[in-house]
């Protein structure tokens, strides 16, 4: 066995999978408030790569683009605030109104703001691939092997580390403040939630928009490590962002994140040791088996159907 | 102006608070996405800076905005209008302007447009009328007013439901007909012949979602699997079509089976995803199993069907084969086997309808009624669900399965491009927007779905994202679809005319 590439696997496993679980953490918080797959939230981390790249060419004609850490936080505030108030509208447009009604209607809803949004951005942008020159260059050798050398590159390290400090800010965020408890409340009882003081609209409003920058830290991350985007980028990502909050069991913050990590590693070794071409049917196999055997997920809570 | 626009409810200071509000929202969605354009360029990406689209995005929220709140406090009705006809051309004047239009200083382009010739005024006239009417006429205006269109709604509503045989009738005879309305016109059958394609599988995908209520979304794996088994086994075993037919069927009913029992445990949502899955699955297999599948090349020069077995359509016939022609003494013509392929998927379509109609009376059909409604009384009375779900699934999928041989047989070459997700789900829109249940809804609803996209087929890149706008907007507006009142199929002691008027009243 060869462990350098087993670790390099692993690191970019790792990467992967945090990516999935900033995006995937949309899906949960909104299936858990309102208990409905937000369809749209993968064109939304779609956007928030176009944000970030667009800004960053903003950087460039204004000359700031040598400055890296301005230009980063530019392009991370930038597309943060901007793509969540595509999430805003989304809900506003789309779903508020069908709140209530029939389960389907707003599923097809979500799907056709799905489409639009992929065309929008594609008559407004182009249909080409965008690419971008790579911004952080470099990284550690971790470990020497006769074949080639691990590296653990400092992209994958502002991800994985970012990546960590949102999840911390997010979960305090949830557990300590006002505005978590109003979005529990809500989850648990939104009729209850309402009865109590608790502005409900307002409410599943924020959780959207949070749900939308952090889809946008995602997009953005996309943007630098791989270096291209283009408008169908936010399907797969979000079918398989989904996966991944089903993984970790839906409701569930840590869950979305674990679960992300989980298909980001199973995907890296599946296309490391297995065939590249069937990494998204290991994707999908698993969210089928994880469906069949354990349909709450890895850290989420059983469902009791009453009548 | 703020007379006109104030109410004893809302203050000219409120309303100028929430334009702000709007007009900064727009400002934010659009100032990267519309105002900035990303231009290839040999060094690299390049900027151009579009601010008068940014403008009119803003100026159309503003307008469309200022209609809603006027809306929502009962002002002035033809204010309404107005404001919503000018919303709807700054929102028409930002999309052509999108269209190769370097000057940002020019006039707004609409007016050109408009001024051109005669027949684009009558057009532009048109346009702005037929907004203007709607606005003005559309529901949730005035409650004093509000006496007159919900009447004509519940007229139309009571004679749809009364006489929806009669309908489906008149529509059955519409299509038999149309050939020979339109039997020259090469493009009018090819429609025609789409749309029925799409009624057939939305019949075939109500069976599933209308009637036993899973949510489906890989609907597409069937139809892909009926495509590729007739296509593959017309190539490798060389059988006709009239074999394969059955065959296909059969196989996507297999695949269904299948595919359904580990899913069909699980509720809703989740059934969605994994039916997802499943058909990306499908799809990512038929790309990559190159020796069998032909992977993105697809396969090309497939059989097209014979007559029956008995004659040819093609110019040359083979040797011991006698022509379409030869065989009724009419002049050869390209349009036969088109017309032949026309009424050969008019009859699976209503081969569909008419399997569905009648397993609805029978025990497996009232049982997927009663499983939707309400899965726990079910179990209790004796109903095996996962049975239940797995049959209809599965003959959901043969006729997806028969929709597919068809598709490939008409269209000479398949390729995994035509089985993507959008397909899954422009399927499941027909049946939604349709009306869940809805025989008559689906066809309202193919037409409306796939006819008039073809039919504006120069609106190209716009198509599809007038038709994300419009799944989104007709959710809004029904969101139980079209065609959708929900009638029990067997009703004690009345008539359904009785009951109807009861309801409607």
């Amino acid at each position: 066995m060869d462990w350098a590439y087993f670790l390099q696997q692993l690191i970019n496993g790792l990467t992967l999978g945090a990516i999935y679980g900033l995006i995937a953490i949309g899906y949960t918080m909104v299936y858990g408030i309102i208990g409905m797959i937000n369809f749209a939230h993968g064109e939304i981390y779609m956007l928030g790569a176009f944000h970030s790249l667009i800004t960053f060419l903003i950087c460039q004609a204004a000359g700031i683009s040598g400055i890296l850490p301005l230009t980063l936080l530019l392009m991370l505030v930038v597309s943060m605030v901007l793509t969540s108030v595509y999430g805003w509208g989304v809900e506003r447009i789309a779903y508020r109104p069908l709140r209530g009604s029939f389960r389907l209607a707003a599923l097809i809803s979500a799907i056709g703001m799905s489409i639009f949004l992929q065309n929008f951005v594609q008559i407004a942008q182009g249909a080409r691939v965008k690419p971008m020159q790579p911004l952080i260059e470099g990284g550690i050798v971790l470990m020497e092997s006769a074949n080639f050398d691990v590296l653990l590159s400092y992209m994958q390290m502002i991800i994985i580390v970012l990546t960590f400090v949102l999840m911390v800010v997010f979960s305090t965020l949830i557990a300590k403040t006002s505005l978590g408890r109003a979005q529990r409340a809500c989850e648990q009882d939104r009729t209850m939630a309402g009865l109590l003081g608790v502005n409900v609209d307002r409410t599943i409003s924020t959780t959207f928009v949070m749900g939308a920058a952090l889809a946008a830290v995602a997009g953005m991350m996309v943007t630098l490590y791989y270096g291209v985007i283009d408008f169908y980028i936010g399907f797969l990502a979000g079918v398989k962002a989904f996966t991944a909050a089903v993984l970790g069991g839906i409701g569930s913050l840590p869950g979305a994140m674990l679960g992300g990590l989980l298909i980001g590693l199973i995907e890296a070794f599946w296309s490391g040791y297995l065939t590249i071409e069937y990494k998204d049917v290991a994707t999908f196999g698993i969210l089928v088996l994880v469906l069949i055997f354990r349909p709450w997920g890895l850290l989420g809570k059983p469902e009791v159907e009453k009548v | 102006m703020s007379a006109f626009l104030t109410s004893s409810r809302i203050s000219g200071a409120e309303i100028a608070k929430e334009l702000a509000f709007f007009a900064v929202i727009a400002l934010m969605m659009s100032v990267m996405i519309l105002g900035v354009e990303t231009v290839d360029r040999p060094t690299g990406l390049e900027l151009a800076v579009r601010w008068d689209l940014v403008l009119t995005a803003i100026v159309s929220t503003m307008i469309g905005r200022l209609a809603l709140i006027m809306r929502r406090e009962n002002m002035s009705r033809i204010g309404q209008a107005v404001l919503i006809t000018l919303a709807a051309i700054a929102v028409f004047e930002m999309f052509v302007r999108f269209r190769e239009l370097d000057d940002r200083w020019a006039h707004p382009v609409i007016l050109d447009m408009a001024s051109s010739s005669i027949t684009s005024v009558i057009v532009a006239l048109a346009f702005i009328g037929i907004i203007f009417t709607i606005a003005y006429f559309s529901k949730k205006t005035a409650v004093a007013e509000a006496d007159t269109a919900p009447k004509l709604g519940a007229k139309i509503q009571l004679a749809y439901r009364s006489n929806t045989k009669k309908i489906g009738a008149l529509g059955i005879a519409f299509f038999v007909i149309f050939p020979f309305l339109f039997g020259e016109n090469r493009s009018a059958i090819d429609l025609a012949t789409l749309v029925m394609i799409y009624i057939m599988l939305g019949w075939g995908l109500n069976i599933v979602v209308g009637l036993a209520g899973l949510l489906d979304l890989g609907y597409v794996a069937f139809y892909a699997v009926g495509a590729y088994s007739y296509a593959l086994l017309s190539q490798n075993f060389d059988l006709s079509f009239w074999l394969c037919l059955p065959l296909a069927g059969i196989f996507a009913a297999s695949f269904g089976i299948i595919l359904g029992f580990p899913v069909l445990r699980l509720r809703g949502d989740y059934l969605a995803i994994v039916t997802l899955g499943f058909g990306e699955i499908i799809r990512v297999i038929l790309i990559n199993w190159y020796d069998l599948t032909g992977g993105p090349d697809g396969i090309s020069s497939i059989e097209r069907p014979s007559f029956f077995g008995f004659a040819d359509f093609s110019r040359r016939v083979p040797e011991g084969n006698i022509g379409f022609n030869e065989l009724f003494g009419l002049e050869y013509s390209s349009m036969h086997r088109l017309i032949f392929l026309y009424y050969l998927i008019l009859v699976l379509a209503l081969v569909t309808s008419f399997v569905t109609t009648r397993l609805r009376k029978l025990p497996i059909g009232r049982a997927w009624e009663a499983l939707r409604e309400d899965e726990i009384a079910c179990r209790s009375l004796g109903i095996n669900p996962t049975n239940t779900k797995l049959s209809a699934f599965a003959i959901g999928a043969m006729f997806g399965g028969f929709a597919g041989a068809f598709f490939a047989t008409r269209q000479g070459f398949i390729s995994p491009e035509s089985f993507t997700f959008l397909e899954s789900a422009v399927i499941l829109a027909i049946v939604v927007l349709g009306g869940m249940g809805s025989q008559i809804g689906v066809v309202l609803a193919a037409i409306v779905m796939i006819g008039f996209p073809e039919m504006f087929r120069e609106l190209a890149e716009y198509r599809m994202l007038i038709f994300g706008a419009g799944m989104v907007a007709i959710m809004l507006w029904r969101p139980r679809g079209l065609l959708s009142f929900r009638d029990p199929t067997i009703l004690l002691n009345m008539s359904t005319k009785d009951k109807v008027a009861g309801e409607v009243k």
